[in-house]
């Protein structure tokens, strides 16, 4: 049919502006460098939480662990590999891509038959557990954390090196995403998501389908990781690299808040998501977390329809 | 006509109820077979037996000469027998034209195999099955805004779409529209006839079932009361007492 | 590891001493653990927020105690405290998310768990707190053994508080209707029961039975902001293994929970034991799951 379809047009259109402004964005603007690199990092959180919360129904508390996988990999190959820093983060990125791939593939193997909550409860578990072991284990440095090798380059080159990593990382990220949503593994994961039970009935290799998404979203996380330990320069087990509270639950909000299983609401939610709560660190000194805390329950609770949805409905409405 | 259903002697049973019970009963190759029995008298527990979406406590059940009695559902929908739901079970979220799309065969495929786009041939099919079920106007819409009888359709055509050799109807005519029914019944023929699909019909409605089916087998507390053609079922004495005793 | 493993076995009175010790920490657990049951059971909702729960309970007692009331009445205060704020955050919360998918009320009470969390942490300080209650110590085996009066008041509490409930929810007007409630709401709503009154009781209960499993803990234990999880994930798993409807079976795997989790502790090192029962509650989730797979069904 029409190919130039509106909403087909305007996709291009948003994507084309993002790409600018992540093009443009540090250079206008060095000294948000860092911010704007996180906004990419939570970008990247939301769009693989959304992979398996939003198009598959498999609610995770438990990504987090490859995001830490990712952090702890880069730091222990930096570490003892002796190489240069450059190829030594490069090597990191990939060791902890294939450690969180492998890791995916055992507790999907293990986890993904698990149902409804018992699933994102379980996941919870697993997510602190890690975050547990990391701050008992002297070879990670247990409970203190691991540092990581200085960035060799000028005075604030690191932060624009790093925000254009995390651009590059969302940017293929979301392409990934978007061509496999358009492709029939998209519709096997809205499949299990509506009636697991029918579409094991109806034939569907839903195990591999399942381990193959968490994989995915692994390999990315991972990536995240350890480019995120680099930038800051430092990973703490409980509050970078396992952390179930802070990074773990924002994956989860920011999909809701922008609206999950959508192409754009995870992209969104990440957005509106880093802009207030980069507000509530500036203006409630002492009382981010709390606030933080409270806007979780006041999202969950009067708008888990998320903004894309709420648009929906009123367009919905307007139409008819 | 060999038979392409064998149900041997299966028993399955929930806590202390036999929702079956050393019940046999076979499928020909081609025919369009009729399961009938008062409400509770065990044929959805059989057809979930049957899918593997039930593990079955005793008996044996072949299907094409090999036994699929320990298999679970997705490996005996591969080997093309498939059942719908009484209760309708549908991708409520995906719209029409994407449920026929994901229910197509290729779609049962590997992972390689998943990562392509839904081929034109494999649209216009959809579109096809779906025109059959009298829904193309409603390819478009999600499958859980579509009324009950509807999404019975839809459910139908869903499993055409995946060309089964042997496919399980539970009630297809229940909460349609009483005027509908007939265009149904013909639907269902056509399936047979024309596509070649072999049916096994659990249905409540005499009249449907007498006009459909070739031969029917009466459950009535978990046990086959009585089988064969249709008039010498509705003619047997112990059916009638099963039905005017219960309902 | 394995030296503390052979010093457990190679001397029975210590293996006694921490076996002891963790079954009576459990009862404590037994009694967060009947609280999530009920919730569960009744409101159909896994409450993420039951150890923020314990927790404040905790605070309640060790503000009492800080005030220069008696320990021992912290316990019926941290109760009647919590039963308050049970109450409040279902008529705040909890009766907007009952009727929807589960994982809203999951993310919900999550977001309520970190807000209390860091409400905690913000009031109260980051320092581990504990209470002494003043009662002493039982000792046996020639002093080996040492177990304080407090974990042999919870526990004797824990297994009280069991048959109070039991007799509670058999006989009483509320707990009936709290169990007509949980078998079908519907049913319950056109035989005259206000459902939302029976779960906004069920769930103030639950605050109850958490205050005073705080307060135990704070006397018998520590408590300080971040152990709220912990005592989530401990109830979670009770209940898991238990069952919803099974009082007895939650003292059982309560109790067993505790001395498992001690004995833990005592093998790996201190440091291991929050992750232990983390690692535990997942292995629990995925053996059960492969238990139920093997024969053909799967769990909801
Ligand atoms: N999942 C189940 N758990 C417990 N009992 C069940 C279950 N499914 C069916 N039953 C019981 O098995 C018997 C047969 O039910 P069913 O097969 O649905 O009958 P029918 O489809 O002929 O009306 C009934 O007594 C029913 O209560
Ligand atoms: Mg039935």
């Amino acid at each position: 049919m029409n190919l130039l379809s509106a909403s087909h047009l305007s996709d291009w259109h948003i994507m084309g502006a993002l790409a600018l402004a992540g093009l443009a964005g540090p250079l206008l603007l060095p000294a948000l460098a860092t911010q704007i690199a996180f906004l990419w990092l939570m970008v990247v959180f939301a769009l693989t939480w959304d992979m398996l919360g939003g198009r598959m129904g498999y609610n995770s508390f438990g990504n987090i662990v490859f995001f830490g996988i990712g952090c702890y990999a880069a730091a222990v190959v930096q570490r003892d590999g002796g190489l240069p820093y450059f190829e030594g983060l490069a090597s990191g990125l990939v060791v902890g891509a294939v450690a969180a791939v492998l890791a995916a593939l055992v507790f999907g193997a293990a986890m993904l038959g698990i149902r409804g909550h018992y699933f994102a409860i379980g996941t919870l578990g697993l997510g602190i557990a890690a975050g547990e072991i990391a701050a008992g284990w002297d070879y990670v440095g247990a409970g203190s954390g691991m540092a990581l090798p200085l960035y060799p380059g000028e005075l604030g080159s690191r932060e624009i090196f790093f925000c254009y990593s995390l651009f590059a990382l969302a940017a293929l990220c979301f392409l990934v995403f978007r061509w496999l949503y358009g492709t029939r593994f998209g519709l096997a994961l809205n499949a299990i998501r509506d009636d697991h039970d029918k579409a094991d009935a109806m034939g569907l290799r839903t195990t591999p389908i399942k381990i193959f998404a968490w994989s995915l979203s692994a390999f990315f996380l991972a990536l995240s990781g350890g480019l995120t330990a680099n930038m800051i320069g430092f990973i703490d087990p409980r509050d970078v690299a396992f952390a179930g509270a802070t990074f773990g639950v924002w994956m989860v909000l920011m999909a809701i808040l922008g609206g999950k299983g959508t192409l754009w609401g995870p992209v969104l939610g990440a957005f509106v998501f880093h802009i207030v709560q980069e507000l509530f660190w500036t203006y409630l000194l002492g009382w981010q977390r709390v606030a933080l805390g409270l806007l979780i329950v006041v999202i969950v609770v009067f708008f888990p329809q998320g903004i894309m949805g709420w648009w929906a409905a009123r367009r919905l409405r307007a139409t008819s | 006509m060999s038979a392409l259903l064998e149900v041997r002697n299966v028993t399955r049973r929930f806590g202390g109820v036999v929702a079956n019970n050393g019940v046999s009963l076979t499928v020909r190759q081609g025919e369009i077979a009729g399961l009938i029995g008062p409400n509770g008298s065990g044929k959805t527990t059989l057809f979930g037996c049957i899918t593997g979406t039930h593990a079955v406590d005793g008996g044996d059940i072949l299907f094409e000469g090999r036994s699929i009695a320990h298999l679970r559902s997705a490996p005996i929908a591969r080997l093309g027998l498939l059942r719908t739901w009484q209760q309708t079970r549908v991708y409520s979220e995906m719209t029409c034209a994407e449920n026929m799309a994901i229910s197509a065969r290729e779609a049962q495929g590997g992972l390689l195999s998943l990562l392509r786009s839904v081929p034109v041939s494999t649209r216009r099919k959809g579109d096809d099955l779906l025109a059959f079920a009298g829904l193309h106007e409603k390819r478009g819409d999600k499958a859980g805004s579509l009324s009950f009888g509807q999404q019975k359709l839809l459910e139908f055509a869903m499993a055409l779409m995946n060309e089964p050799k042997l496919l399980l109807l539970d009630e297809p005519t229940a909460g349609i529209n009483p005027t509908l029914i007939n265009g149904l019944i013909d639907r269902l023929r056509r399936a047979n006839t024309e596509l070649g699909v072999t049916l096994l019909v659990i249905e409540h409605n005499m009249r449907v079932i007498m006009n459909l089916a070739h031969r029917i087998t009466c459950l009535a507390h978990g046990e086959v009361l009585a089988e064969g053609p249709p008039e010498a079922v509705r003619a047997d004495a112990r059916v009638l007492d099963a039905y005017l005793g219960v309902a | 590891m394995l030296d503390n493993l052979s010093l457990f076995v190679q001397y029975p009175p210590l293996a006694a001493d921490v076996i002891l010790n963790g079954l009576l920490i459990g009862s404590i657990f037994a009694l967060a653990a009947y609280g999530m049951a009920l919730v569960w059971g009744v409101l159909n909702i896994v409450n993420v927020v039951q150890g923020e729960l314990v927790v404040l309970g905790g605070y309640v007692t060790f503000l009492a105690v800080q005030a220069g009331l008696p320990p021992l009445l912290g316990l019926p205060l941290s109760a009647a405290v919590m039963f308050c704020l049970g109450w409040l955050i279902y008529r705040a919360v909890i009766f907007r998310v009952v009727d929807k998918d589960i994982f809203i009320s999951i993310l919900a009470t999550f977001g309520l768990s970190i807000l209390f969390q860091q409400l905690a942490n913000a009031v109260f300080g980051s320092d581990v707190r504990t209470v002494d209650a003043g009662l002493g110590s039982l000792h046996l085996l020639d002093g080996t053994v040492t177990l304080s009066h407090v974990k042999l008041l919870a526990f004797a509490l824990a297994l009280g508080a069991g048959g109070a409930l039991w007799l509670f929810l058999r006989h009483a007007r509320l707990g009936q209707a709290i169990r007509a409630t949980a078998q079908n709401p519907r049913a319950a709503r056109i035989l005259g029961i206000d459902t939302n009154r029976v779960y906004a009781m069920t769930y103030a209960l639950n605050g109850a039975l958490c205050g005073a499993a705080g307060s135990l803990a704070v006397m018998a234990w520590t408590i300080h902001p971040y152990v709220g999880l912990p005592y989530t994930v401990r109830s979670f798993m009770v209940v898991v293994v238990a069952g919803v409807g099974n009082v007895a079976g939650v003292v059982g795997a309560g109790l067993g929970l505790g001395a498992l989790e001690n004995v833990a502790g005592f093998v790996f090192g201190v440091e291991f034991q929050i992750a232990f029962v983390f690692a535990l509650m997942v292995v629990i989730l995925v053996w059960r799951n492969a238990m139920a797979a093997r024969k053909r069904g799967y769990l909801e």
